[in-house]
């Protein structure tokens, strides 16, 4: 799919309709916990108040993860069902670190990001001396031994099902409690912004270009020269990196890790969340990640509030369950909408600019 | 003199390419009728758009019947048999196998096996991936023979044969055209002006001559301009 | 010894039921390319499809009548499921292989969401024939008797599914459509008329190992032919994607492996040391997978 700008308008202003509008995005976003606002049937409570703004966070960080895994899948078009690993790779190095292995929280940072980092070469190297579906299936079987080991809880660093704690003392005071919930919130906010810097450098620079390349067509982009097995190693690197620093803010945001992350419906879920949302687009990966994770705790909450009283009971109790009203969503994405929300919304808006 | 095939306004296009640009023609319902051109100009792009196997749009149609919309194997199973280039014939499959796909009840035992291909007969057994490529040519040929054809495409049959088989590959598709026309993609020039009764020149996915055989073949001059060769640099049919 | 014997015994028992749920996935992906996701959601389909019909039928009649009906029943819902979903979801996106594996994903997790809305999240109890709940005594050691029906079903499927490839007219097809799809269409073979047909044969089996599995673990849960699906996910691609016979070898390699890990190692290194071996066989012979790439 080639994407054609219809810009006609001058360079300068181009860039400036190009910056803008994330700039004050990103602002509106930055001032949430100063808003005191409430928005019944949308958000838990004042905006400003800890349960929106925990519920704020956690969405952003989704939005992170959807974001890293699009380097894979939306940019160079691997089929990749491993991204999980490497995030919960980075979320659970974290809290080993710091529990087990009683490490300072930067330390701890680095040892989260290096390992992780490290697994995704090991693994990615591996995984790539097949193709195709084929990749897709190794990956998958490499998270699910990921999961293996943290549900065994070897030497009991992992807390098997329920998961570890981050411990209170070496966390700073800001980034614990109710009250500071906004500071995990502008935390998370922060993660978004380095990762959307980070795929947009990759993506404007040669790596970027050849990696387009690769999605477009692997063997002719071999023949133009390109490393196809370098470049989609790259791109399972830089991906794994963004997501195991999404998994180390996802820890700090929920004070732990949890064995949700290494499941293989989340390794779904985040394909789920590109192309719901879009793939290969940077705004349609956030929006993907961000709506999802709303939709899904959003979906519980409702389940549980009787909203879906009036329906049989059959029906009532699969409607509660989010994973069947997402999956089934998500199936009529596929058909009708194979560009995702950024495509339905990028032709509305190309409607309404371009009469 | 009726046609039995008629490409009127194809195009194919795929992904951003233009392969087929506005192709048309009509293929007489008798003898070879050979489809010719420089590598690359659309030739077996023409010949898959007739079977559905490359997304078309325009009219096409067998015998009056319009197969525009028709899914390849009714296409084939109407009449429209098709000798791909490479012979891409089943090698896990035996002979017989490949064979009986076409047709489950005879297979090496029908008569027009016995009759054209015999040796095949004998190696009825043997995988048809161990085959040589001579070998290979005749079962992708006689698996299409053992259903009634309205029309054979035939894409290069003699590319990389010895010049003894490139003759026996020729006499079956003359023996084959007194009863059914072929359209036929060969870059082998003698050949064609052996066989041939018509052609057809492709340039850049248009059709750029049709005419007899004969009189293109004899006319260096025209084959240079038209195929970027002449009669002499190739080898003896 | 008696030990080994029943390490060795229980793994080939747990290959035969990798197998069953591997080999309807090789059969689906070798002929048509697609990798089914929901294949999980079929075994568990299966699974609770015969749970059901084993509560429904009078008690009256003995556990082990009841379960053979129950297995019928399975499969017939596995067939029709996977007839259904290849009609409905599969064959309008033919030739678009990742919005065909995008959809089986999206239809998994709805299926085991929607599985858990009716029939809760906990395991169900399944009831076990006494003859299949008990020991043989054998070189010394005593063993469970289910691991050698697991087995024994492995073992007809895997002559069945050979039998039908090699002496039947869909096997031919099946055969020739797995090295060259296209060319079966342009022989004037309807194919996809062929892959509905596989994607009937592979629910059926699916289901069958979902019964079986069921057995095994003694309940049903939704997330049952999940977690059977990625050892079935690994099988395949050691057995070469595709291949009958190398499905069936990697069965046996991996129950085998895990269970010999598991014993000797730790209990939990069985796991890994599965996508160990997966990994060695990655690395050593990646060429016999050149034609899984598509």
């Amino acid at each position: 799919m080639s994407r054609v700008s219809r810009m006609t308008s001058s360079p300068g202003r181009r860039s400036l309709l190009r910056v803008v509008p994330p700039l004050v995005l990103l602002a509106v976003l930055a001032y949430l916990p100063y808003l005191p606002v409430e928005l019944p049937g949308v958000l838990p409570g004042r905006v400003n108040g800890p349960g929106s703004m925990q519920l704020l966070a956690t969405c952003l960080v989704f939005a992170g993860f959807a974001l890293s895994y699009d380097v894979l899948f939306g940019r160079t078009g691997l089929l990749s069902f491993g991204h999980a690993l490497f995030v919960a790779a980075g979320s659970y190095l974290l809290t080993i670190s710091l529990s087990a292995w009683s490490l300072p929280l930067g330390v701890s940072v680095l040892v989260a990001l290096g390992g992780s980092t490290l697994l995704a070469l090991v693994v990615g190297a591996v995984a790539l001396r097949v193709g195709g579906i084929a990749f897709a299936m190794v990956t998958l079987a490499f998270a699910q031994a990921a999961s293996i080991v943290v549900l065994r809880d070897p030497g009991g660093i992992t807390g098997g099902e329920e998961g570890k704690a981050l411990p209170r003392s070496a966390v700073p005071d800001l980034l614990v409690g109710v009250q500071n919930a906004p500071y995990r919130y502008w935390l998370a906010l922060g993660f978004v912004v380095v990762a959307i810097v980070v795929v947009r450098l990759l993506v404007a620079s040669r790596a970027g270009h050849a990696m387009a390349a690769v999605r477009e067509n692997e063997p002719r982009a071999a023949v133009l020269g390109i490393s196809t097995y370098r470049v989609k190693l790259l791109a399972i690197v830089v991906g794994s990196f963004l997501g195991a620093l999404g998994g180390v803010v996802h820890a700090l945001v929920l004070g732990g890790s949890g064995p949700h992350l290494t499941t293989s419906e989340f390794t779904l879920s985040l394909l789920v969340m590109v192309v719901l949302g879009g793939a290969g687009r940077t705004w349609g990966a956030l929006l993907g990640g961000f709506l999802y994770h709303y939709a899904d705790a959003r979906l519980t909450e409702a389940s549980g509030s009787g909203l879906f009283e009036s329906l049989p009971d059959g029906l009532r109790s699969v409607l509660g369950q989010p994973l069947f009203v997402l999956g089934i969503f998500f199936v009529l994405v596929v058909y009708f909408a194979p560009a995702g929300l950024a495509g339905i919304g990028g032709r509305v808006v190309r409607k309404a600019v371009r009469p | 003199m009726s046609s039995v095939l008629v490409l009127d306004d194809v195009h194919v296009r795929y992904g951003g390419s233009h392969v087929l640009q506005s192709v048309s023609f009509e293929v007489p319902d008798t003898g070879v009728t050979a489809l010719l051109g420089r590598n690359g100009v659309g030739k077996t792009t023409t010949l898959k758009a007739v079977l559905g196997l490359a997304p078309r749009t325009g009219r096409i149609t067998v015998r009056g019947r319009d197969i525009g919309g028709e899914r390849t194997h009714r296409i084939v199973a109407g009449g429209v048999g098709y000798v791909p280039e490479d012979r891409e014939v089943f090698g896990g499959l035996t002979v017989e196998e490949n064979l009986r796909l076409v047709d489950p009840d005879a297979g090496a035992d029908a008569p027009i096996v016995r009759e054209l291909f015999p040796d095949l007969v004998d190696r009825r057994a043997q995988r048809a991936g161990t085959l040589s490529g001579g070998q290979q040519q005749m079962v992708a040929l006689a698996r299409v023979l053992l259903r009634e054809n309205d029309l054979l495409l035939v894409d290069e049959p003699t590319k990389g044969l010895a010049p003894k088989l490139v003759t026996e590959v020729a006499d079956v598709l003359a023996r084959v055209a007194t009863t059914t026309p072929v359209l036929l993609v060969e870059q082998n020039l003698p050949l064609v002006r052996r066989i041939a009764d018509t052609v057809v020149v492709l340039d850049a996915g248009r059709v750029v001559h049709r005419g007899e055989a004969r009189a293109l073949v004899d006319d260096p001059a025209l084959t240079t301009e038209l195929l970027g060769v002449s009669m002499r640099r190739e080898g003896a049919a | 010894m008696s030990d080994l014997v029943l390490i060795l015994v229980t793994g080939l028992g747990l290959g035969a039921l990798y197998f069953l749920a591997a080999s309807g996935l090789s059969l689906v992906y070798g002929l048509m390319g697609v990798l089914n996701f929901a294949h999980g959601a079929f075994v568990t389909a299966g699974g609770y499809a015969a749970w059901l019909t084993m509560d429904a039928l009078p008690n009256s009649l003995g556990v082990g009548v009841r379960l053979l009906v129950a297995a019928v029943v399975a499969v017939l819902v596995g067939a029709v499921v996977g007839v259904v979903v290849e009609v409905v979801l599969i064959r309008p996106l033919y030739l678009h292989h990742i919005q065909q594996v995008l959809v089986t994903v999206g239809l998994s997790l709805a299926a085991v969401a929607a599985t858990q809305g009716i029939w809760g999240a906990d395991p169900h109890p399944v009831e076990k024939p006494a003859w299949m709940a008990g020991t043989v005594e054998l070189l010394g050691a005593r063993l469970p008797v289910d691991r050698f029906v697991y087995v024994a079903v492995a073992l007809a499927l895997f002559a069945g599914l050979v039998a039908l490839l090699r002496y039947t007219r869909l096997g031919l097809v099946i055969r020739a459509g797995v090295e060259n799809r296209t060319m079966v269409e342009a022989l004037g073979i309807d194919v996809r008329r062929t892959f509905t047909v596989v994607f009937g044969l592979g629910g059926a089996v699916a289901a069958l190992a979902g019964v079986l599995y069921s057995q095994y673990a003694g309940t049903v849960s939704p997330g049952q032919g999940g977690s059977l699906l990625i050892y079935a996910f690994i099988v395949v691609v050691i057995g070469g994607m595709g291949s009958l016979t190398g499905t069936a070898v990697a069965a046996l390699a991996v129950g085998l492996v895990q269970q010999l890990a598991n014993y000797y190692a730790a209990s939990g290194i069985g796991d890994l040391s599965v996508v160990l071996l997966l990994a060695l066989v990655l690395l050593l012979r990646p060429s016999s997978l050149k034609g899984a790439t598509a």
